[in-house]
């Protein structure tokens, strides 16, 4: 039983390796998953409304797209991306692996990412987007100042999840190889745990993922429940001066 | 206001193989007010969205003041006239000011200022300034069709179109909606009106026209068409629903 507790649980070795996870590892991970995020969402949307098109042209590029990168296991992807085109953009980023590593995790969170925004635009009733044609607003206007936002603030709590696979799917790059400052928390809890022959690194590289992801987890709850009762009205843009009233 | 006349001629439209409009034909003078009765499924909603353009007629003339508008721009068209849905389909993230404000940026390109000035005085023409911080969702629903009264006629439209505007509230809150249709009406808007109040018909109406299967059967001064029904159709559907 202490044989259990110490394979785990060693706090010698939690010590050791837990300043080089809150120091390079923490930063790395959050600046992996971050960008790629952004990256993510923005690609995303432009899928989403590719999709949504009624020009077949843009919408069955976007379909065989997220066919494509939903389909593929997210090893496969990082590889082929991160190996792949090392070679055509050393040139631009050097050996660095992260741009690329970031590229792939965004193409992958894309393919997710776009069809919970498709889903969401597609779930705003029909009788909005006529209203806002009836006023004679054109369908780019419409989309964009009616639908998009109603769509995506009503999938706001799924994007959330996916951010969470982000944080996790960031561990991945590993496989890119990284020089020790690039090293994620993954990476050196697995360095460590190799070292020692003892688990406990990769538990503590484990206890700082969570740190993470359960916050952003309980954001998602908390945006969800925001979502369905409503929010308080804001001081707007063409609001500055009225008393916002509601709570 | 500067209404507009409105000639519907020998208008067809189909989904499909459904023909929904079989030749509909109306005039409605400049400054009057129609409402259009009949049976569900007889194509009245479909005849305000083929007006404006929401859906598209296959054949046949929609005339504004004389001139056909079918082949125009239906966003340019759309400006002139104003429509006002069932489900009031106010913009349920925007605020009850915002929703006046946004077409009359996007759609008249108004600076901020002076949008928000001619918004604010149309909900204060329907009595719900006040509200105007709030979102749609706190209002009762007649305070909802009278924001999206407001928001079609701060766009200043030749004509509107008010599609069966009360049918989605409590009995309570209709007499306000009506109340302020019949205004409109009094203030010489052009309006083509939807309706099952046939109360509202009889005292507001210029003209009442009875559709039935994609076609106007019979139309005429409420008086007419309401006491001495010629059309067996019209005596049918008006013993239902007097």
């Amino acid at each position: 039983m202490s044989d259990l507790l110490d394979t785990f649980l060693n706090w010698d070795y939690i010590a050791e390796v837990l300043p080089d996870l809150l120091g390079t590892g923490l930063a790395n991970t959050l600046i992996l998953a971050g960008c790629s995020a952004v990256l993510g969402t923005a690609l995303g949307l432009g899928l989403a409304l590719m999709g949504l098109s009624h020009r077949r042209w843009l919408r069955w590029p976007a379909r065989v797209y997220t066919d494509v990168f939903r389909g593929l296991p997210a090893i496969v992807t990082i590889l082929l991306v991160g190996q792949g085109l090392a070679v055509v953009a050393r040139p631009l980023v050097g050996t660095n692996p992260y741009p690329l590593g970031i590229l792939a995790l965004s193409l992958i969170a894309s393919a997710y990412v776009g069809e919970i925004f498709r889903s969401g635009i597609q779930s705003v009733d029909k009788g909005q987007s006529e209203a806002a044609r009836a006023l004679g607003m054109t369908h780019t206007a419409t989309m964009a100042k009616v639908i998009v936002p109603q769509g995506v603030r009503r999938v706001l709590p799924a994007l959330v999840n996916q951010f969470i696979a982000l944080v996790k799917d960031s561990s991945l790059v590993y496989f890119l190889g990284l020089l020790a400052s690039q090293r994620e928390l993954f990476r050196i809890g697995q360095d460590v745990a190799a070292n020692t022959g003892n688990l406990s690194p990769l538990v503590a590289a484990g206890l700082v993922y969570l740190a993470i992801t359960v916050p952003l987890t309980h954001l998602v709850n908390f945006v969800d429940r925001r979502l369905r009762e409503g929010r308080p009205v804001r001081g707007g843009d063409t609001l500055a001066e009225l008393e916002p009233a509601r709570g | 206001m500067p209404s507009s006349s409105l000639r519907v001629a020998d208008l067809h439209l189909s989904f499909g193989t459904l023909e929904v409009l079989r030749g509909v034909d109306l005039e409605v003078p400049r400054g009057s007010t129609t409402c259009v009765i009949g049976p569900s499924g007889s194509g009245k909603s479909t005849l305000l969205r083929a007006i404006n353009q929401l859906d598209r007629p296959a054949s046949g003339d929609v005339l504004l003041d004389g001139v056909s508008v079918i082949g125009t721009d239906p966003n340019r068209l759309r400006r002139r006239i104003g429509m006002v849905f069932q489900h009031f389909n106010l913009f349920a993230h925007r605020t009850v000011l915002d929703n006046l404000v946004l077409p009359l940026r996007s759609v008249l390109g108004l600076s901020k200022e002076e949008a928000r000035e001619r918004a604010l005085r149309h909900l204060t023409d329907v009595g719900l300034a006040d509200k105007a911080p709030y979102r749609p969702s706190a209002l009762s629903g007649g305070q909802r069709q009278r924001v999206a009264i407001a928001r079609a006629l701060a766009m200043g439209p030749e004509l509107m179109l008010f599609d069966e505007a009360t049918s989605a509230l409590d009995p309570e809150l209709v007499k306000g909606v009506l109340g302020l249709m019949t205004d409109l009406s009094a203030g010489g808007m052009t309006m083509v009106v939807v309706t099952h109040e046939m109360g509202f018909a009889r005292s507001v109406a210029d003209q009442v026209a009875f559709m039935d299967q994609g076609r106007v059967v019979a139309a005429g001064p409420p008086a007419a068409v309401f006491d001495s029904p010629t059309s067996p159709r019209l005596r049918s559907f008006l013993s239902q629903v007097l």
